[in-house]
């Protein structure tokens, strides 16, 4: 990179299906990674269920910082830069809570739920003329939406409402964050967070849920125990057909399409759970008809945003701490009015599967760290990626938005050259002028 | 029965509570996942609940409820699963297996009591302490404290329930494939 004007698409050769190693190793890459994506793009902050109460808040990230999201006292959701405006200090260093202030412990400037700046140690003797503490409250972000209970913002005021920014994925992220049953009940999560951290670059994880499906051999230890919530065994019940369908803002999403029978039979090894869906899948039939077997299974919203929407439900965020570290953040989530019983089950389900010891993702992660690991050398620099599987495959479906790849190219990497692709835009455009939705 | 025969026997049962940690330990360290598994109860729940950073005013809600997401809460079967699954030669995150080493210590009887009878159960804290390395330079050191619930079952002592405290929040190891 040294000398030349960098060039994104100069590494990404998306129409070629082979993509540079630099992006995932280099430091000045990972770099302008912050500026032009992290500070730009819209970013996944969290659940709604976390703060139910006026002076709830909960701590989450954007890009490698730390923010708060709150309901002010009024109720209005906020999302506040951890920083104080005095000398930098964390105002908040608690995971979750509730409160009247943030009190920094370094100088006790104090900053209500709404982020505004009230308490100053010797105000009214010490600034003569005294400043205006209208202009010194938290940093908020510039533009921050609710999207069926889970809350994104942006720090660019310039970047697309949320739903031109998800463009037609929106159906897909929808469809996976609404009641099972499509209709408009509410979700929750199933409570707190799981954090770890991966040696690891972030868009190896953001690559595998928009939508991988070569990886068969990384998990075929757990399909052989099999962990799965049925009597099937496996590591989950059968989603039907595959679908795979790619937009050009850079998410990536998979489609289960299960014919609307009615013996679609998940979690059989819990009575009461699979009655549950049984009657959940009932109603979804009653409300959505021929669209009733269209599940969203697996997806990433551009850039960092991952989740499974059908089995298990859980949504993750792969914040980047450094070019070759990620701090993986993983919620799971639920019906709100299903059973205790069926929570219960899910819930050792989900844990089973995902997380650090989530006999599936282990071995996810497993790949994901060594496979960056071994692309830093000088040798290894110099020999792209091959993501050339299922190239002029791709079309239209009457159902699913997006360019989609279904039964003729099962194994297609469209939806990570779509990541990419819309990753090279990002990286090479000086504003949101320059990537407008087409 | 005197003061010195009771003080006795709870030495007795003291000692034998060390042995059985410390031949779990070997058990793990030197692979016999099989064997490990028979230490437990068929109706164990092997409990690693989260860590949070909370207000001290809020310190009850440090660590997860029951009915929380948790690390790991697994039952004998799901126990079993993990164990079948290292035995597959193709469980990557264990292949090749890690180096471990598990340090139990600071072993005492959380109730006072000097004999766990047939079918009674005894609860037991401790430290752990577990180096483990795997491939060339990946480590982990997982320190934290367990609580255990011992029952006499057929003689012998087997785990009824297993809580596992680690002093992390955010987790440091990329993963928890090895037992605590």
């Amino acid at each position: 990179m040294s000398g030349r004007a960098f060039s994104a698409q100069a590494l990404v050769h998306t129409e070629q299906g082979e993509i540079d190693r630099e992006i995932f190793v280099n430091d000045e890459i990972y770099r302008r990674e912050l500026e032009q994506i992290f500070g730009r793009a819209w970013l996944y902050i969290g659940h709604e269920s976390q703060i139910p109460k006026p002076g709830d808040f909960f701590v989450s990230k954007m890009g490698e910082e730390s923010v708060i999201l709150t309901r002010d006292r009024a109720g209005k959701i906020h999302v506040f830069l951890n920083s104080c405006r005095h000398r930098g200090m964390k105002v908040c260093r608690y995971d979750e809570g509730n409160t009247t202030n943030f009190i920094c412990p370094y100088h006790a400037w104090s900053y209500t739920t709404d982020g505004k700046l009230v308490g100053v140690q010797d105000y009214d003797r010490l600034y003569q003329p005294p400043f205006d503490k209208a202009g010194w409250g938290l940093v908020e972000v510039a533009q921050l939406a609710n999207f069926d209970s889970t809350i994104w913002a942006t720090w660019d005021k310039n970047a697309p409402s949320f739903e031109d920014y998800l463009g037609e994925a929106a159906f897909g992220l929808r469809g996976a964050l609404r009641a099972w049953d499509g209709g408009d009940g509410e979700t929750e999560l199933l409570g707190s967070v799981q954090k770890w951290i991966v040696p690891t670059n972030w868009k190896f994880i953001a690559e595998n849920f928009a939508g991988d499906f070569l990886h068969v051999v990384s998990h075929r230890s757990v399909e052989m125990v099999g962990i799965g919530p049925g009597e099937a065994g496996g590591r989950r019940d059968d989603y039907g057909e595959a679908k795979r369908a790619a937009y050009p803002g850079g998410h990536g999403i998979v489609y289960s399409i299960v014919p609307p029978k009615k013996d679609f039979v998940q979690y059989s090894l819990s009575p009461v759970t699979s009655a549950y869906f049984a009657e959940r899948w009932r109603k979804r039939l009653e409300r959505l008809g021929d669209k009733a077997g269209i599940f969203p299974l697996i997806g990433t919203i551009f850039p960092n945003m991952s989740f499974h929407g059908q089995q298990p439900r859980t949504l993750l965020v792969a914040h980047p701490r450094g070019c070759h570290e990620t701090e993986m953040w993983r919620v799971y989530f639920v019906d709100k009015t299903a059973p205790a019983e069926v929570k219960a089950f899910l819930r050792r389900y989900y844990i089973r599967y995902s997380g650090p010891a989530g006999m599936t993702e282990q071995d996810d992660m497993e790949n994901w760290s060594y496979a960056a690991m071994a692309s830093e050398g000088l040798i290894a620099r110099r020999h792209p990626y091959h993501y050339k599987a299922g190239m002029g495959y791709g079309g239209k479906d009457s159902v699913i938005p997006g360019r989609v790849t279904a039964k003729e190219a099962p194994g297609t990497e469209q939806n990570p050259r779509a990541l990419y692709q819309r990753w090279a835009e990002f990286m090479d455009a000086r504003s949101w002028d320059e990537l407008r939705p087409r | 029965m005197t003061v010195t025969e009771d003080r006795l026997a709870y030495i007795d049962l003291m000692r034998e509570i060390e042995d059985f940690f410390h031949a779990e330990a070997d058990l793990l360290d030197e692979r016999h996942y099989e064997a490990w598994l028979d230490l437990f109860t068929d109706d164990v729940r092997y409990w690693m609940p989260i860590r949070k950073n909370v207000a001290f005013e809020d310190r009850t809600k440090e660590t997860t409820a029951e009915d929380d997401i948790a690390w790991i809460d697994d039952d004998k079967l799901t126990l079993s699963k993990r164990v079948q699954q290292l035995l597959t030669g193709i469980h990557w995150a264990e292949e090749p297996v890690s180096r471990v080493s598990h340090v139990v210590t600071n072993i005492r009887l959380a109730a006072p009591m000097s004999r766990i009878e047939e079918g009674a159960s005894a609860p037991v804290k401790c430290r752990f302490l577990v180096y483990r390395n795997r491939l060339e330079t990946e480590t982990d050191l997982l320190v934290g404290r367990r609580e255990d619930m011992l029952r006499r079952v057929g003689g012998a002592l087997k785990i009824a329930r297993r809580k596992i405290l680690i002093e992390q929040s955010t987790l440091l190891a990329k993963n928890l494939t090895v037992f605590l």
